[in-house]
């Protein structure tokens, strides 16, 4: 259960770009959170949402995007989703597959009113 | 309204933090080895078995992180080598910060082996970059051997799983072909290696392992001078 210090990094950044502009409110801020990353989206935006309340941040949402784990063949360039914990190449049945996403934890956007 | 890309990692801050790390590590040859597991897998024990093998001359230091007590820091400081105890009050992880604030009065030059106890959690460490070498994960024969199927992330990010107490074999429901088929297909290739800290088997080539990881650190350091 660490979603509320990621909640609080996440705001550290939103506070950081609301320097940047000066008499603008942000009010949302976008998150790709993948499959592998050991975040779970629920609590997350619970931390988010407690973090946010009665501070001068609202309105501010949080909008979650979520990156499944895709794999990449190392045969024949196949790029699949991976499901059920089988690696293997649905294509050629290569078992030798290398993770292209699904680690993300990024900030992705944020939407300011100027 | 305006939409602005940032495209930048949440954790932003810990990785900048990971990376000086790394970097004074990589020019000090320095190996840096981060053990996660669930609480009572058997790290510290795993840990006093590896510095008693050691010869005093080796330059090895521990940092050992856990909610409360000072108790790991008492176990491993009695073979002679730097031990710290790191502890985070409640936080579940350790992080980048913490390591670099109590690093601040040992010398990197002075060592070649840091080995870092993390908190025993097998979730929220594995967000966190402490700028080591490699993540190693200890799963023990007295969890589940689904254990890699429902944590994949710790699973999937570290370089070697040790699976310990396999001196319990004999009496536990568990199948340790099971557990390692497991762990490789959330993380094909994994390299295992099988120990029991208290029959001490297995432990000589865990010793290779670390041994092995060490010179590709100094070599790393020759390569960059």
């Amino acid at each position: 259960m660490h979603e509320l210090g990621i909640a609080a990094s996440i705001l550290e950044s939103v506070e950081k770009e609301a320097e940047r502009h000066p008499g603008a409110h942000i009010s949302k801020v976008g998150v790709k959170i993948g499959e592998l990353c050991g975040v779970d989206g629920d609590a997350l935006q619970f931390g988010f949402e407690v973090l946010v309340k009665d501070t001068e941040l609202e309105p501010l949402a949080l909008e979650l995007e979520y990156i499944p784990r895709m794999q990449r063949c190392s045969k024949c360039a196949y790029a699949f989703r991976m499901t059920e914990f089988d690696p293997r190449c649905p294509l050629c049945g290569e078992f030798a597959t290398e993770c292209i996403s699904g680690e993300e934890l990024d900030i992705a956007y944020m939407e300011v009113d100027e | 309204m305006n939409r602005i890309a940032v495209e930048k990692k949440v954790l932003n801050e810990n990785q900048i933090l990971a990376e000086q790390l790394r970097e004074r590590y990589r020019q000090n040859g320095v190996l840096c080895v981060n053990l996660i597991s669930a609480p009572g897998s058997g790290k510290t024990a795993l840990l006093e078995r590896t510095l008693e093998r050691m010869d005093k001359s080796e330059r090895v230091a521990v940092l050992t992180g856990d909610l409360q007590t000072e108790n790991d820091a008492r176990r491993l400081a009695k073979f002679g080598f730097p031990v710290k105890q790191i502890t985070t009050g409640g936080t579940c992880h350790l992080d980048a910060k913490m390591i670099g604030r109590h690093l601040e009065d040992w010398k990197l030059e002075d060592l070649d082996l840091l080995i870092v106890e993390n908190v025993g959690n097998l979730v929220c460490p594995s967000s966190y970059d402490l700028g080591e070498d490699a993540k190693i994960v200890l799963l023990s024969t007295s969890e589940g051997e689904d254990k890699p199927l429902k944590y994949p992330s710790i699973f999937f990010k570290s370089e070697l799983m040790v699976l310990t107490k396999i001196d319990l074999l004999p009496y536990v429901p568990f199948s340790a072909d099971l557990a390692r088929e497991n762990a490789r297909r959330v993380h094909p290739g994994m390299e295992i290696i099988d120990v029991s800290s208290t029959t001490g088997e297995g432990l000589e080539r865990w010793m290779e392992w670390l041994q092995a990881r060490q010179q590709k650190a100094h070599a790393k350091q020759q390569a960059a001078i």
